[in-house]
């Protein structure tokens, strides 16, 4: 199912909360405004946020003799979206459920949906070193995975964890694409002044000491949060952070 | 235990080592037998070892990165702080992201093994906390665990750690509602559990999750002692005038708790002193004095300990 797909790039980070599911979908935003057919696979099974992010809950996955169809987003069908999200019948209900079914999920996930020919496909994970990307990474090691992209805050505590997921990709063998620092600075509405509210610098040290490239330092933008499903470079051109997400798709692409 | 069938029925289902998954799992004589059905021994272990603690509150939230680590950490420091004379403390089971050590100021500690258990580090006289990270061996090691394996881990850090009397032992846990919260729902079903806190932001996205978590507290039947929003509002330290980061697009924490019928504990502002603080491990309540954070935390911790005995 993943023959015809050119590039494979995985969202890791060892700490929840920092961005992995917005880097994610602004990255397949602005690859498809880059012209490219892209496929978003969400595995983060208990907490998945691709379908509110880009504005498609309550659709329904159809099956079809290939395998699963993918929701798209456009008309298009530019980018194709797959996550649990799409199987459950309520937007509160929980996902209850212990590693071995998680796998098989994940399993079915990377083997049943029908993505057809992809210039890139984006699987976003959810925080942690466990069953979801154990998994992922057993079933890539077949497959050409390009590597990950990492998203990390400035904060220790959160730089903690993401070395974690770095000996997890060093030891599992999966190349590092590069580190993105996410909510670097806010700089306030009110007097334009620049808060680091986690803290600075983090993502930059950690670059340095692990020897990984950092790809870019994304400052916070609240408007970010509210684009669901629009690209911050085109709804944002001229924005700080839009720029900068720009530059950090330009070095994806190049690798 | 890698070797469980993908479709495994479940060692506790009437079909336990006669589904067409169980042929050639090693477990299928066990499960078959009833022999699995059984309760978990842990679940006595649990609640022997846990009787001399009063209250037991896990801090849960479907996100990650809303604070979860922060709150525990705040609400044991400051009840720690306010009642000398009461014992906390504080258990990390989120085995493959540990802040509890970097948070309390711990980093680095050694856990030491004795007769009666593993002795937990201590932060204050009245504060103790255990964690995976005294485990480890360096900041870089990574634990690369399925299921089973952090189940062990998790049985152990709760029937094994030598606690002494306590009056309030705070759990933290990953995001997420998988195997750390089963695990640690089910060796606490005998220990009474005196309920979860949720923790959550106020976007719509960290919301989404944590109503996925409420609904896990619904289905394992665990009482929602109440919610609390974290970095409801930015003050900048420049101009003190509030901004909203993670904008409550859908009416934050305090209408979702109107919906789904739970208590709302309050909110806490976003502080960048108190993320420094967590970084380096400094007692929050010694630099924050007198700042809204701290103001906050008390009626947040005024609620909590109305639920408690």
């Amino acid at each position: 199912m993943l023959d015809n797909i050119k590039h494979i790039i995985l969202v890791l980070s060892g700490k929840g909360g920092v961005g992995k599911s917005t880097v994610s979908t602004q990255l397949s935003l602005a690859l498809r405004e880059g012209g490219y057919k892209v496929g978003l696979l969400d595995i983060d099974l208990c907490g998945p946020s691709v379908p509110y992010l880009l504005q498609l809950e309550g659709k329904d996955v159809h099956q079809s003799e290939a395998g699963w169809i993918p929701i798209y987003l456009d008309k298009e069908q530019q980018l194709a979206v797959m996550s649990i999200g799409f199987l459950l019948n309520n937007r509160n209900s929980s996902v209850v459920w212990r590693g071995p079914k998680k796998t098989s999920m994940v399993k079915q996930f990377l083997t049943d949906v029908c993505w057809g020919d992809l210039d890139y496909l984006i699987i976003d994970t959810p925080p942690g070193t466990s069953d979801e990307h154990i998994t992922v990474m057993e079933n890539l090691k077949e497959i050409k995975c390009d590597g990950a992209v990492i998203v990390t805050t400035p904060q220790q505590v959160s730089i903690e964890d993401v070395r974690k997921e770095i000996t997890f990709c060093k030891k599992t063998g999966i190349a590092i694409i590069g580190l993105v620092e996410n909510m670097s600075g806010f700089v306030c509405p009110h007097c334009s002044d620049c808060t680091n509210i986690f803290s600075k610098g983090g993502g930059e040290s950690l670059a340095e000491i692990l020897k990984i490239p950092l790809l870019g330092t994304l400052p916070i933008d609240p408007k970010v949060g509210q684009l669901l499903g629009k690209c911050c470079t085109k709804e944002y051109p001229d924005s700080p952070l839009s720029k900068e997400f720009q530059s950090i798709v330009n070095k994806i692409v190049e690798i | 235990m890698s070797e469980i069938p993908e479709h495994c029925p479940g060692v506790t289902s009437d079909t336990a080592g006669k589904a067409s998954a169980c042929a050639g799992c090693p477990n299928q004589t066990v499960c078959s037998s009833g022999e699995a059905k059984k309760p978990d021994p842990g679940i006595g272990l649990v609640r022997d070892r846990l009787s001399q603690v009063r209250n037991k509150i896990l801090i849960l939230s479907g996100k990650g990165g809303v604070g979860k680590s922060t709150v525990t950490a705040l609400l044991s420091r400051f009840v720690a702080r306010s009642n000398p004379e009461k014992n906390v403390a504080v258990l990390d089971i989120d085995i493959c992201g540990p802040s509890q050590p970097r948070v309390l100021g711990v980093l680095g500690e050694q856990v030491h093994q004795s007769g009666s258990g593993w002795s937990p580090v201590y932060v204050e006289d009245n504060l103790s906390v255990m964690s995976i990270g005294f485990l480890l061996g360096s900041p870089d090691d990574a634990v690369i665990w399925r299921g089973p394996k952090k189940n062990g881990m998790i049985r152990q850090f709760l029937s094994e750690v030598d606690w002494g009397s306590l009056d309030y032992l705070f759990i933290d846990t990953p995001p997420g509602t998988s195997d750390e919260h089963l695990s640690a729902v089910t060796y606490l079903s005998e220990a009474d559990l005196t309920g979860a806190i949720l923790v959550t932001t106020p976007q719509e996205v960290a919301l989404l999750d944590v109503r996925k978590e409420i609904d896990f507290c619904f289905k394992v039947k665990i009482k929602v002692l109440g919610v609390v929003e974290n970095m409801s509002t930015f003050v900048c330290p420049t101009c003190r005038k509030s901004s909203e980061i993670f904008p409550a697009s859908t009416g934050g924490a305090r209408r979702m708790c109107e919906e789904l019928g739970v208590p709302f504990l309050g909110g806490l502002p976003l502080d960048p002193a108190l993320a420094k603080c967590c970084d380096d491990g400094e007692d929050f309540l010694a630099v924050l004095e007198g700042s809204r954070v701290v103001d906050d935390l008390k009626d947040v911790v005024t609620g909590v300990l109305k639920c408690c005995k």
